[in-house]
């Protein structure tokens, strides 16, 4: 009997048919559903023949932008699961008070808290970012692909394999109930001796690996792949946000990787790095991973201003305001965003001095900050507005964003600090710059761009009636929690006594709802927008009289982007072109260098994700084989020299001239 | 100067590159950038050192443990092995196919004394009961030197590799890349090992 468990423990490690969570009703339904979803989308692919075009057109893909697109899809994936969970989070804390439990006991709640953060921040501001950068910046900068083409498929099928990771979490064992950052001593083995942590672990390892090879890989391109001309003080403002954001990733990435290193050396050896006893050291793991983690935030927001800074001239129809204190704003909130870690935990007690310092690096923040909102609003100052639906949301960004940045200030006074630590008032501020600053960032950069990646713009009534119910649900949802922060509400519990609190509750989850509407409206907006796809279309490539160089090649751009390389002269290359006569040339087209498509990228992610399961489970035997067959593929990708080819000149005459003809039709 | 002109110029000037701009090779600065990252981690690892490097919850401290004639050794096989990189650099520069080889497989050599003193030292100190999981100050050694080693031992699989493809296709443009990045890591690993000889072993000996 005894050597049958054993013999059991070897293969599944700490698998068995109870890690399923069959008693869980929600989970039950959302298998179904899930299984169900799942089973429509692989049959009809089936149905359909469209495996090898799948296989070939996109998982294998190298072009940066169907890369950046995929990326997108991803984001958006994972938006409706996080937000699933925040839903039900609103819910459990509007019914849970008094004698009423709600419907999520503790383990539950403690789990879908600590998800929705994880899943909100790595695996959807995340991807919606990276994709965004993917997909705009080689345009922008007037080149043909990234520096490291294959990285790219790579770093994409990692962050991928990182969210598939996570999301098995749901219906095989359980995830952490420790909070996003996973804090020891809660996240210990002592503590935590389940599968979550683990799941927590190798999922963020395994996406973070690709999202430090996707930084690396955009600086190189940046750096190096600038169109003729197009000195640094000359390129756009949303590729110098995505230059400052991938050097924070370069910069702060390898932090989280070691501090998660250590934390799983803790669990799985018995190490004392963040014990509390025998020489560990509980505050190191507070303050590394907050050390990757206050960069991290403005990884997220410096690209989403880059966006308003596009949108906003493009819209007002000017040349940006301030330009140069624009990009030193941007290069000094870089810098400064690796001086301000500890105001996450003045409460450490770490000392007067050390907390001043601290709190007055972070009041400095808001001063390149207020810079910038004032070189939007100046170039608003006597512009042409046209209220389309980027502009709308860069609109509301810079109310929204103003609340929550002095919300920020507000908190980054130490003594402020220990009355709203920790509590509601701080998941209102940050939630008031996330929401504010990136969502509406990322719809704003996603109603800006669609006509470039598909040739056809987004239906702007379901684009306005997304945006409107995002906005109003959003101080619907979070200025109660301001209130209820003030009156020294905790983040993180699942039921209340006090029923004086019961109405802020309340209009926080209709606020839920009315984002539930917004988000509901944006999966409108694409469906209608591609069913009247004809109507909206655009073969100008230049649908908003826009100013940068991804505008002057067609929508959807060719695979090579430009048939010739442009020439810059000035800011907003496109816009000076347009202004001094450019012609866009008919023949004289020459063959094109262009990177092969390759599998090996999507193979190591699906291996990554057999290892990572092996480790979570304790299979080890598989974890070996899988990690063997990683370094094994990798080698053996490496013996391929074989990784470029021209795209005959005939075949780029004849993109052309479709597009000639498509231009000459429409005059 | 051409810009300015072009400025100048009231006629229409040339918005499109009439040759494609050769585009220099990234891999260096990509290289180099991942490196740099790679730093990090160990700036995360001497760091943690440095707050729990003292915390030895009882057990035995540096002085009792180090063997610094040893671990002496074991630097000069990691110093040498980079002097021997350098050589095998210089015989591609003058493409010499079989003395790249021949030095890298010394280099090689080496870099395997190196990892397999460093076991014979974990193994000795694990077997007097001073393993990791003894205290604070064993857990943050043993992971800083550990990763280290790991580095090496990564770097001598990478270099193999190499070694069969320069054997293979020769020394073209793509293979002497190769060559320079795997160089670039080499000598990064013997850096970051002088910090561990100075501030692990001589500033853990010294107390």
């Amino acid at each position: 009997m005894s050597s049958n468990t054993d013999l059991l423990k070897l293969i599944f490690g700490r698998l068995s048919l109870d890690s399923i969570p069959y008693h869980e009703p929600i989970l039950i339904v959302t298998f179904i559903g899930v299984a169900f979803g799942g089973l429509v989308v692989l049959g009809g692919i089936t149905y359909f023949g469209k495996w090898g075009y799948l296989w070939r057109e996109w998982v294998t893909s190298v072009d940066h932008k169907k890369i950046g697109i995929m990326y997108m899809i991803l984001g958006v994936i994972m938006l409706l699961r996080g937000f699933a969970d925040a839903l039900m989070m609103r819910a459990q804390q509007a019914m849970a008070f008094g004698g009423n439990e709600g419907f999520l006991p503790p383990h539950h709640y403690d789990q879908i808290f600590t998800a929705h953060g994880v899943i909100m921040i790595f695996f959807v501001a995340m991807p919606f970012v990276t994709g965004l950068m993917n997909f705009v910046v080689p345009l922008q900068i007037g080149a043909r692909d990234v520096s490291f083409p294959f990285l790219n498929n790579f770093s994409f099928w990692m962050t991928t394999a990182g969210a598939v990771v996570i999301m098995i979490s749901l219906f095989i064992g359980e995830f952490a109930r420790t909070g996003w950052l996973a804090y020891p001593p809660v996240s210990d083995i002592i503590h935590s001796p389940g599968v979550g942590v683990d799941y927590y672990i190798w999922g963020l390892q395994i996406a973070g690996l690709g999202t430090l090879l996707s930084g690396v890989n955009l600086i190189a391109t940046i750096v190096k792949m600038r169109a003729p001309g197009m000195s640094m003080m000359k390129m756009p403002v949303f590729s110098w946000t995505a230059l400052c954001t991938n050097i924070l990733i370069v910069a702060s990435f390898p932090v989280l990787t070691a501090v998660l290193a250590l934390l799983t050396l803790d669990r799985y050896v018995g190490t004392h790095f963040f014990t509390n006893d025998m020489g560990g050291n509980v505050m190191m793991y507070v303050n590394l991973i907050w050390i990757w983690g206050h960069p991290e935030v403005y990884i997220l927001i410096l690209p989403c201003f880059g966006i308003f800074s596009e949108v906003v001239s493009t819209f007002c129809r000017k040349r940006l305001f301030g330009y140069s204190s624009m990009v030193y704003a941007t290069v000094v909130i870089t810098i400064l965003s690796y001086l301000v870690w500890l105001h996450h935990f003045f409460t450490m007690g770490s000392g007067a001095s050390v907390n001043a310092f601290f709190g007055i690096t972070t009041m400095i923040i808001s001063i390149p900050t207020g810079a910038k909102m004032f070189n939007w609003l100046f170039t608003m100052y006597k512009g042409r507005i046209r209220f389309d639906v980027p502009m709308l949301w860069t609109v509301g960004f810079m109310l929204t964003f103003v609340i929550g940045g002095m919300t920020g200030v507000l908190l980054a006074v130490p003594p402020a600090d220990f009355v709203l630590h920790n509590s509601l008032f701080l998941i209102a501020h940050f939630h008031n710059v996330i929401i504010g600053g990136v969502v509406f960032g990322v719809f704003a950069g996603i109603n800006f761009w669609f006509p470039k990646a598909f040739g056809f713009k987004l239906d702007p009534f379901w684009g306005k009636m997304s945006f409107w119910f995002w906005f109003i649900g959003f101080y619907f949802a979070f200025m109660p929690l301001y209130v209820l922060g003030l009156m020294g509400v905790t983040r993180r519990l699942n039921h209340f006594d006090d029923p004086s609190l019961h109405i802020w509750f309340i209009i926080a989850a209709f606020g839920a709802v009315l984002i539930a509407v917004g988000i509901g409206s944006f999966l409108m907006q694409l469906f209608v927008s591609i069913k009247n796809r004809e109507k909206l279309r655009d073969v100008t490539g230049d649908p908003w009289d826009a100013r940068t160089l991804e505008w002057s090649t067609s929508s959807p751009p060719p695979e090579y982007n430009f048939a010739f390389t442009p020439v810059v002269y000035d800011h907003d290359a496109w816009w000076d072109m347009k202004q001094r006569g450019f012609t866009r040339p008919t023949e004289g087209f020459k063959p094109i260098h262009m990177p092969k498509s390759t599998g090996a990228g999507a193979i190591l992610a699906g291996l990554a994700i057999v290892f990572g399961f092996a480790m979570i489970w304790y299979i080890w035997w598989l974890a070996i084989v899988a990690f063997v067959a990683m370094v094994a593929v990798a080698i053996g990708h490496s013996f391929n020299y074989d990784r470029d080819f021209h795209i005959p000149k005939e075949q780029v005459v004849k993109t052309e001239d479709a597009r000639t003809r498509l231009l000459a039709k429409k005059a | 100067m051409a810009t300015q002109s072009a400025v100048n110029n009231t006629e229409t000037p040339v918005f499109l590159a009439k040759e494609e701009p050769h585009a220099p090779s990234s891999t260096m600065l990509g290289f180099w950038i991942y490196l740099m990252s790679d730093c990090l981690i160990f700036a995360v690892l001497f760091a943690t050192h440095g707050v729990l490097g003292r915390n030895y919850a009882g057990g035995p401290g540096p002085q009792d443990l180090f063997d610094l004639p040893l671990v002496a050794v074991n630097t000069s096989m990691l110093l040498f092995s980079s002097i021997t990189y350098g050589f095998a650099m210089l015989a591609m520069d003058k493409n010499n196919l079989r003395g790249t080889l021949g030095w890298l497989a010394v280099t090689g050599l080496f870099g395997v004394a190196f990892v397999g003193l460093e076991l014979y030292e974990f193994a000795h100190l694990i077997a007097e009961g001073a393993g990791p999981q003894r205290s604070g100050f064993l857990t943050s050694f043993f992971t800083l030197v550990g990763t280290h080693g790991l580095h090496v031992t990564c770097g001598i699989i990478w270099l193999i590799t190499l070694m069969v493809q320069v054997g293979k296709y020769g020394l073209g443009e793509a293979n002497k890349r190769r060559l320079m990045c795997l160089s670039l890591f080499w000598h990064f690993l013997d850096v970051i090992w002088i910090g561990v000889f100075s501030f692990v072993y001589l500033m853990g000996v010294l107390g």
